[in-house]
């Protein structure tokens, strides 16, 4: 596999939330808005390329029995630094997110490409996976939290094109979960044709 | 180079190595993030006082005195003063009984004690529903809080109208409609009780 596949292959074929199914916990509870769900997935992003690549660099200094450990602690170190980062400069989408960020360093995905790829690849196609993943990541959540601001709130980037309310159920929970149901749907069709 | 073999020695020093190594890129981080997250903290709360007082000329912050509000614990109070003359307090006041537990205000009054406006500093409310409690409104288009401004809660009882008071919930979010009256009841009962208003 070419560096380039290995770049795209988070977009659709593998995409982390679309097909792999992981980390929904924070897809479905931060998408109730574009917005939201962008910087979601861009602090998911930078925290996937830097313990992929970190992982990558030491992964002969990491015995087999401890490795879950280790990894662990360079995820929690990239996680709080988007924590400290997020909270000086952008505090407004810091408060929205909230507790999200520091569970980050449960998500699924993370620990998922640190011991399925990064513990097994240079450090090259690791930054490459992790990049690849994060724009995987981050399109899904921006696209299910444009999908249900626009049913939901009748607004994009907070930009309201339609007065009054829209389908509320949209931006509560089970809206995330419905909308969520038919682009994996989508997505799934559009795999199988490929 | 090899793979690391499992044994003792080296799993305390991999794990010594990496902890070492984080702790010490945390704390780099921490000390170059720590005076913008001041910054940004204090901007919050200036912000929020400047919205809910009339104009003022001193630092509210500096100010900031604590009034007990007889249930066992203390608001902040922020007074702002023009020149001298006191022209509002900001009190930051609190909800425990929001639809999804705790909501933190800023209630603004002026010294007769009318509300001068409000806004809310925390909430985790349902995004369409509990939310409509934040914005402000026009006045051909009023939201939910403009009912506030101007009112005096000795004379406009602060209660839903399904309660007995004069407040018009917001629709499908009557819980968070109790809460806001509460913690708006809250920030008055404590400055009356400290004898401000």
């Amino acid at each position: 596999m070419n560096q380039m596949q290995n770049f795209t292959k988070g977009f659709l074929k593998e995409n982390p939330i679309l097909v792999l199914v992981l980390g929904t916990c924070p897809t479905l509870a931060t998408t109730s808005s574009a917005v939201n769900g962008l910087g979601m997935g861009m602090a998911t992003t930078f925290v996937l390329i830097g313990s992929n690549v970190v992982i990558a660099l030491m992964k002969n200094i990491i015995p087999d029995k401890v490795r879950i450990p280790a990894f662990i602690v360079v995820i929690a170190t990239f996680v709080t630094i988007v924590d400290l980062v997020m909270q000086a400069y952008v505090p407004a989408l810091y408060v929205t997110l909230g507790i999200f960020i520091p569970l980050i360093v449960v998500n699924c995905i993370v620990l998922g490409r640190a011991e399925a790829y990064a513990s097994k690849n240079t450090v090259w196609s690791s930054f490459v996976d992790g990049a690849g993943m994060g724009i995987g990541f981050t399109l899904a959540l921006g696209v299910l939290g444009a999908v249900r601001e626009i049913l939901g709130g009748g607004s994009i980037f907070g930009f309201k094109f339609i007065e009054g309310d829209a389908i509320l159920v949209f931006i509560l929970a089970p809206g995330a979960f419905i909308a969520l149901g038919y682009m994996i749907a989508v997505v799934n069709r559009i795999n199988k044709k490929a | 180079m090899a793979k690391m073999q499992s044994s003792l020695r080296n799993m305390v020093l991999s794990l010594t190595l990496i902890s070492v190594g984080a702790s010490a890129s945390l704390g780099f981080v921490y000390e170059l993030t720590k005076s913008p997250i001041e910054i940004s903290m204090l901007n919050r709360k200036l912000e929020a006082i400047k919205q809910v007082v009339p104009a003022f000329t001193n630092d509210p912050n500096e100010e900031m005195f604590r009034l007990p509000t007889g249930e066992g614990d203390s608001l902040d109070v922020y007074p702002a003063k023009n020149g001298e003359e006191i022209v509002g307090y900001a009190v930051r006041s609190y909800t425990n009984n929001g639809f999804s537990g705790f909501i933190s205000f800023a209630v603004g009054f002026t010294p007769d004690g009318n509300i001068y406006n409000i806004t809310i500093l925390e909430h985790k409310e349902t995004p369409g529903l509990g939310t409509k409690m934040v914005p402000d409104g026009t006045p051909e288009k009023p939201e939910f809080k403009d009912q506030f401004k101007g009112k005096n809660p000795a004379a406009f009882t602060l209660k839903v109208k399904k309660d007995g008071g004069q407040v018009d919930a917001i629709t499908a979010a009557t819980i968070s409609s109790r809460a806001y009256c509460e913690g708006v009841q809250r920030a008055y009962n404590t400055l009356e009780k400290g004898g401000l208003i």
